[in-house]
């Protein structure tokens, strides 16, 4: 039962020599043969790199390496470039794509010892809330699998629910972390902005995307986090700021710490979901913390204003797929004209399509203030809001998602539904603010997500509060049947 | 003031000329404005580009600080004020040679604001022409089609090389304005050395806002942009052509639309490429992948500190402590290493005759006489000249120790040129060494006078311009090795016994 092990376990067990890395990949490949069929959680399977990185991972050890990480086998959203690996992003566009380098994230791993199972379904160029548009199908709830695991990262959420790896990454524009974590009941952490690097990793909303990791507990999270997180000279805009022994902070008390509740985020939320998360503030006040109500009166308006920013960023960050370099080329192009529209045209699937028409609309000529810089005063105001609340609580708490998870197929054909699955995420991503989700519970047997959000890199605080809690409840060690 | 068009057929003295320049100065940084990438120049297609300029799947741009370096130095030369925050926006748009989809570049918020720039005209006039702003921006790369049958070839070596895009305000009258301006902001380029200016290579070039309206009326007339001059003869002519047709149009009732034209040098033409209708929404935004840049006041004055005496204040001191005319003291400090030449030929002069400045008139006028038309007509840059300054002040100090005189001394500069030898070898090896002995020169005039009796009889009853053919005799005589001076006096005392005065 080596896949129910934590890292740390894992970790234990290879550096006193009862398992090898070898081994625990065999394992965790047999489980991809076995029950990834049924949940189209990956792409791209690896297994014979695989299985070098892990023996290369066992001779590291023998030769006295004990990182946290080395031999530990995990999946990437196929969203971060691997050298020499296909690296799709979920489109026809990237499908005969293999990339030339190595994401920082990528690198970083490889570095820590960390040996790549293979690629992660998601939503096509990670648009998306439900895994439904990428380009090789939806991925399925692994607690239900006519449900949707949620987006863009549904494939590393469901491999993680389903134990298919010790940890997943993924990234989070808009909740791409956060929505499908609560969907598939496992612990996500969406970093704040730069604290991650974002090199090589193919850019949806560049002022938005931000790097992280699914685990089965924030425990985990906060081990890979520590692996994953730093400045890059490659990036930027990644911060260079010292990172925290995330692990080494877990396990500091409670007491005296002042938990938000989002008012926002509880207007027209459902009895069940928001009984849920008031059970999930009793926990914390037993655990010493006081919880005060706040008010941030624009988020609101975080929905609009991402659909604006979001598609601007879009239109022009995937203007590069051309079909001129790389990637998904038309058949006998006529000139150039029909070479770029029937490239973009047959390469990109319909949600793609209608981000970068409404992205570009909003940076027209005529249309650019009334939409882009309105946008972006609207987001100055939520920030400001996030900074108010800041003054007087340390973290603020709310759910992750309104509902859980839903059909396959319910929402795909009406954007607008589908947009405002990410109504509680949004926020932290336009504020560039950390955000964390957690297990807290189940409605209709599927998992209920917690969501909490701090100020700019306080994710060592973020993480001991999940794990505190993570101590004083089991939500987060419950398996979907089939996948125990 | 009247003056002739391109054409020939008309006269502008009813309208007047308005010009305004976009210069693209391409800075001379080692790697690219957002890559690492090298710059050079001519490398094989396609070996300068990384993974960024090819605009891969997940790269990002990180800048090049001495681009912006570069950048300052500019505004500073010029007066403008640095801002302290600048940002990179996309410029978006489809092309082969755009990787990105997008050029980064500054829009909204430029690096160097308002400056000026003094700027000499043909006649010798001042003109101040105002500088509206210059931003730092990614170059594209280039395509190519000669030679590929139903295709076209992608080069990208240039893409992402910085350039410099300085705008300057509608302030020029005329082409040779236009030229005198674009000349000066060349110069000062390579003073800062941020750009190395090389035309042929499309490291400085421009396009030119052109339009007319009648002399007297405030309000501009709709302008065209021509694309693209990479000479500054074709700056001159593609200006002085659109002046023509946008007159001939408005003259016979057409109106001037605005648009894009671009130059045909083959044709000496303007030709239209798009209009304004057809033109490209940018979609101008702040590039979400950069950080605005800040600049501090202790990085401005880094960046001052590293500032090289410019073009106007080394032509002020040339007039000044040098004693040259504003013209040769312009012309002089044109570039750099024409000044410095200058500079140290006048120098090594008076060290070697002990007379301080007094010849540096004779060191300009030789460096912009006989040297400047040596090494243009042999196509030499002034710092591979054979002739050095050591050499060519060895020369000079003849002349001014009288050794040799200026016409001689021609013949020695030729030699010299071609030999790579010291003038004192050449004078030495040749003979040319000027005879000052009066008692030597006597002896060559009273051969003269005695074979010439007919022009002494000439000479004595009124004839003063005989007087020439005398000392034409004796120079030839002394294969022009007599000192003028000298020769002179000596002949008007043998003629004429002191009687004239010639």
């Amino acid at each position: 039962m080596l896949h129910t092990l934590s890292i740390g376990e894992l970790g234990r067990s290879l550096n006193s020599g009862q398992i090898s890395s070898v081994e625990l990949t065999r394992v965790f490949l047999a489980r991809i043969e076995r029950l990834n069929p049924a949940l189209n959680a990956l792409i791209t399977l690896t297994a014979e790199r695989a299985l070098n990185a892990a023996a290369e991972a066992d001779r590291r050890r023998a030769a006295g390496e004990q990182g946290a990480l080395l031999g530990i086998p995990l999946i990437h959203k196929d969203i971060f470039c691997t050298d020499g690996v296909r690296t799709s992003c979920g489109s026809r566009m990237l499908d005969n794509f293999v990339a030339p380098y190595d994401a920082t994230v990528v690198t970083r791993l490889k570095a820590a010892g960390a040996v790549m199972l293979g690629k992660a379904n998601m939503d096509e160029f990670a648009m998306g809330s439900s895994n439904e548009t990428s380009f090789y199908g939806p991925v399925k709830n692994p607690w239900d699998t006519t449900k949707v695991p949620g987006g863009s990262s549904g494939g590393s959420a469901a491999a993680a629910a389903a134990r298919l790896a010790a940890f997943t990454t993924g990234t989070d524009t808009g909740g791409s972390i956060r929505q499908p974590a609560a969907l598939t009941g496992v612990t996500g952490v969406k970093p704040t902005y730069g604290r991650v690097s974002r090199y090589g990793m193919i850019a949806f909303a560049s002022s938005l995307d931000q790097a992280g990791v699914f685990a089965r507990s924030a425990a985990d999270a906060a081990i890979v986090l520590k692996a994953m997180a730093g400045f890059d000279p490659r990036d930027s805009t990644s911060v260079d700021v010292p990172v925290p022994d995330y692990p080494a902070t877990l396990g500091e008390p409670l007491k005296g710490l002042k938990i938000g509740l989002l008012r926002e985020f509880f207007d027209g939320l459902e009895a069940r979901n928001t009984a849920l998360i008031h059970d999930a503030l009793k926990i914390y006040r037993g655990l010493g913390a006081e919880t005060v109500e706040v008010s941030l009166p624009h988020l609101p308006l975080s929905v609009p204003t991402y659909y604006v920013v979001a598609p601007a960023e879009c239109s022009s960050n995937l203007s590069r797929f051309d079909g001129v370099r790389f990637g998904y080329r038309c058949e006998n192009p006529v000139d150039l004209l029909d070479l770029y529209k029937r490239s973009r045209g047959e390469g990109f699937g319909a949600e793609v399509k209608r981000r970068i028409m409404t992205g570009t609309y909003v940076l027209s000529a005529g249309y650019f203030d009334a939409y882009y810089l309105k946008a972006q005063k609207v987001r100055r105001l939520i920030t400001d809001d996030f900074r108010a609340a800041f003054q007087q609580v340390h973290l603020l708490i709310g759910p992750t998602t309104p509902t859980p998870a839903f059909a396959i197929g319910a929402k795909i054909d009406d954007p607008v539904t589908m947009y405002l699955n990410d109504i509680y995420t949004i926020g932290a991503n336009l504020a560039g603010l950390p955000g964390l989700s957690l297990p807290c519970g189940f409605v209709e047997g599927l998992p209920m997500g917690l969501q909490l959000i701090g100020p700019h890199f306080s994710e060592a605080k973020l993480l001991n509060a999940a794990h505190l809690f993570q101590q004083a409840t089991d939500w987060h060690s419950r398996s979907p049947r089939g996948y125990e | 003031m009247a003056q002739p068009f391109a054409a020939g057929v008309r006269v502008m003295s009813d309208w007047e000329v308005v010009i305004g320049l976009e210069i693209h100065a391409q800075l001379a940084t080692k790697s690219k404005i957002f890559s690492g990438s090298a710059t050079a120049y001519g490398a094989p297609p396609n070996t300068q580009a990384s993974l960024v300029d090819l605009a891969y799947p997940g790269v990002l741009p990180v800048l090049n600080a001495e681009a912006v370096r570069m950048a300052v130095k500019f505004g500073l030369s010029i007066g403008a004020e640095v801002a302290r925050r600048s940002v990179f926006a996309r410029k978006n748009y489809f092309y082969p040679d755009l990787p990105k989809g997008y050029q980064i570049s500054q829009y909204e918020l430029p690096v160097v604001k308002k400056g000026k720039l003094a700027v000499m005209l043909d006649d010798g006039a001042v003109k101040t022409i105002g500088i509206t702003r210059a931003h730092l921006e990614e170059d594209a790369g280039k395509s190519l089609h000669e030679g590929l049958a139903h295709a076209s070839g992608i080069d990208l070596n240039r893409a992402g090389t910085p350039l410099l895009e300085i705008v300057s305000e509608p302030d020029m009258r005329s082409a040779k304005e236009a030229v005198a301006y674009m000349k000066k902001v060349h110069t000062l380029v390579r003073y800062l050395e941020i750009c190395d200016g090389n035309m042929q290579e499309g490291s400085f070039r421009c396009d030119a806002n052109v339009s007319v309206r009648p002399r007297g009326r405030e309000k501009f007339g709709t302008r065209a942009e021509i694309k693209n001059l990479n000479s500054f003869r074709f700056v001159e002519k593609a200006i002085n052509y659109e002046v023509g047709r946008q007159i001939e149009l408005l003259e016979s009732g057409g109106t001037v639309v605005q648009e894009t034209r671009l130059y045909d040098s083959d044709k000496d033409e303007t030709r239209s490429m798009r209009s304004k209708e057809e033109a490209n929404d940018y979609r101008y935004f702040p590039d979400p992948d950069l950080l605005p840049v800040q600049i501090d006041e202790s990085f401005i004055d880094e960046v001052r500190a590293t500032l090289p005496e410019l073009p106007d204040e080394k032509a002020a001191r040339f007039a000044r402590d040098l004693g040259l005319s504003t013209y040769d003291a312009g012309v002089l400090s044109a570039s750099r290493e024409l000044g410095a030449y200058f500079e140290e030929v006048a120098a090594l002069v008076g060290a070697k005759t002990g007379s301080g400045a007094a010849h540096a008139k004779l060191a300009a006028n030789w460096v912009m006489g006989e040297l400047s038309s040596a090494l243009n007509r042999d196509n030499i840059e002034i710092t591979a000249s054979r002739v050095t300054p050591a050499k060519l002040s060895g020369l000079l100090a003849r002349i001014v120790d009288q050794t040799i005189s200026g016409k001689i001394a021609k013949e020695v500069f030729e030699a010299m040129w071609s030999e790579g030898k010291s003038a004192d070898a050449i004078i030495e090896a040749k003979g040319l060494k000027q005879i000052t002995d009066a008692g030597a020169i006597e002896g060559v005039i009273d051969a003269v006078i005695a074979a010439n009796p007919k022009q002494l009889a000439e000479y004595r009853s009124g004839k003063d311009n005989v007087f020439r053919f005398f000392v034409g005799q004796v120079m030839k005589a002394t294969e022009g090795k007599a000192n003028p001076a000298q020769l002179n006096e000596l002949l008007k005392l043998k003629l004429g016994g002191g009687a004239r005065d010639a």
